[in-house]
């Protein structure tokens, strides 16, 4: 294997065993910075001598010996200065005895839970969170993260050494949730992944309407922590979601790059296998037995269109009162827009219309181009074009997204002009 | 990117003899660190071909000739597969090497490939879209 080749190779390896190794360092040395600095020395030591040596049979259990290794060293060196590195050296050396590569598996699933709990950490700003996560969950490079962000990778190196700062600051412990506080919590990192899935499904700002690797790591973490959390609905809700949106990845966008509304897409396109693994992550939300939360109930929502063999067959009662279900569990302006979407597709634009029209006073839509752009919709199909059009130019002039603006622009060159 | 890990058939496999159960320990084991890792997206295995179908043209034009299992050359043959979702090719080689030796005596076989995805070949949305254009044209001959 050439030189090239083995380090392709060692990075493929540390995107398998990166997690589990900082996590595991983590709970042994209750600091995830550190964890990381060991994890990362560990790398470096693999690169310079697996092209000579060979990649090992279990390169896990080689890089974490090699790290508890450098974490000893170092804690000889500082001397077990203080209570907590006596503590963590008693356990490196319990540890020590230990068969790695049981230790790897066994509790492994733990030390990752908490370690994204960590990541995902309430002291933190939502923007540390994503870079955390990304950086020591997801086992990407800074470079890797700045590029799916459009933004430079000094900028996202600081954020990951400030975010670092501000747990040890803050003392953030290497633990579990206390169960009062565990559903606030849970939220968090569930926000933190959907944030970053919707960051990559559809972009907020330039020319790109995707960015599948954000959407990719989203999905592959709600994967992981439906593993590591599985008693907790709203992860599988929130896995259904992404599966089901997933599916429709490759329909969103026409010859021109510009998006195709769910309804107008060619479904035969839609990617069956995820679908089918979202339906069953939503079963496995269902079979729980409390009641939907809001993800459980989006997916729900997505799985009715995903259902519908053609737009025409779409379940739009239910999927209005799967909004209403929705709304009371999440309630917000967003929510009432879109379930007032759904009863005009059930029972006519005129119903939908009247919704809209409570919602126009609502300060958090004040600048939202999805509201001009759903009324102007309404307005359209009931013929009443002079105020459709005003109100896809008032949309397109809100949105941050050029493609979506393009659409919006033609939507207004659509509506007939009066006599 | 995905990738199916395909398991080539054995005469043992063929035969339709069950593997130990050290082997499906370890199969369970190694199926779910894919799991846990987020990795997989699908996985089976098949009856041997016994009770398979072959469906060929052997005429340009002319009618399907349909013949029943078994058929000869096990190698040629899957008896299951596996799908992962990976972020590059070297990572799916590195799970695919972590797959226990499904046959042993020699005989265990893993074939690695590609599943086509427009995302695989670029991220330029106009390509995307061209191929989606292409692939809806492949879809309305087909009906």
């Amino acid at each position: 294997m050439s030189a090239s080749a083995t380090h392709r190779t060692i990075d493929a390896i540390w995107r398998i065993e990166s997690a589990k190794l900082i996590a595991g360092l983590a709970r042994m040395l209750r600091d995830i910075g550190l964890a990381e600095d060991l994890a990362q020395d560990a790398l470096v030591i693999a690169l310079e001598r697996w092209p000579d040596t060979g990649i090992p049979d279990n390169p896990g259990a080689w890089l974490m010996t090699t790290a508890k290794r450098r974490a000893i060293d170092l804690l000889r060196r500082n001397k077990l200065r203080d209570r907590k590195y006596e503590e963590v050296g008693r356990e490196i050396h319990a540890y020590a005895e230990d068969d790695i590569v049981g230790a790897l598996d066994g509790e492994i699933g733990d030390d990752l839970l908490r370690l994204i709990f960590t990541t995902c950490h309430p002291v933190l700003s939502q923007e540390a969170r994503v870079a955390l996560t990304l950086r020591l969950l997801a086992g990407l490079t800074t470079d890797e993260i700045a590029r799916a962000f459009l933004v430079a990778e000094s900028t996202i190196a600081q954020r990951i050494v400030r975010a670092k700062r501000t747990l040890n600051t803050a003392q953030v412990p290497f633990e579990m949730p206390v169960a009062h506080e565990l559903k606030e919590r849970l939220s968090t990192v569930l926000e933190v992944i959907y944030l970053l899935f919707n960051e990559g499904y559809a972009a907020t700002s330039g020319g790109s309407w995707v960015r599948p690797l954000l959407c990719q790591e989203a999905l592959r973490l709600g994967r992981m922590l439906a593993e590591i959390a599985p008693s907790e609905p709203e992860v599988h809700g929130l896995v259904a979601l992404m599966e089901i949106q997933s599916s429709r990845f490759k329909t969103r966008v026409n010859a021109k790059g510009e998006p195709i509304l769910l309804m107008d897409q060619n479904r035969a396109l839609w990617d069956r296998l995820l679908i089918r693994r979202g339906l069953a992550a939503l079963e496995r939300a269902r079979s729980l037995g409390r009641p939907l939360g809001p993800y459980a109930l989006q997916a729900a929502i997505a799985a009715c269109h995903a259902q519908a063999r053609t737009a025409e067959e779409t379940d739009w009662a239910r999927i209005a009162a799967l909004y209403e279900a929705l709304a009371r569990a999440m309630p917000s302006p967003i929510v009432e827009l879109n379930r007032a979407v759904a009863i005009s597709m059930a029972f006519g634009p005129l119903f939908g219309l009247q919704l809209v029209e409570e919602l126009t006073s609502e300060p958090m839509l004040k600048d939202y181009h999805l509201l001009p752009s759903v009324r102007g919709d309404f307005l359209f199909k009931l013929g009443r074009f002079d105020e459709a059009r005003s109100e896809f130019a008032r949309a397109a002039s809100l949105t941050r997204n050029e493609r979506e603006r393009d659409l919006l622009l033609k939507r207004v060159a659509e509506c007939p002009i009066s006599e | 990117m995905r990738f199916m890990m395909i398991v080539k058939a054995t005469k043992d496999s063929e035969a339709g003899a069950m593997p130990s159960t050290e082997l499906i320990e370890a199969m369970m084991r190694y199926n779910e660190e894919l799991v846990n890792a987020g990795v997989l997206v699908a996985g089976d295995g098949l009856h041997p071909s016994s009770n398979a179908i072959r469906i060929s043209y052997p005429e340009p034009g002319g009618k399907p000739k349909v013949i029943d299992g078994p058929f000869t050359e096990a190698k040629e043959m899957i008896a299951g597969f596996t799908m992962i979702e990976v972020k590059s090719r070297e990572e799916a080689i590195e799970w695919a090497l972590r797959m226990p030796d499904p046959h042993g005596f020699g005989e265990g076989q893993i074939e690695l490939r590609q599943v086509f995805e427009a995302m695989d070949l670029t991220q330029d949305p106009e390509l995307i879209a061209k191929e989606a254009a292409l692939r809806e044209r492949a879809e309305r001959l087909k009906n």
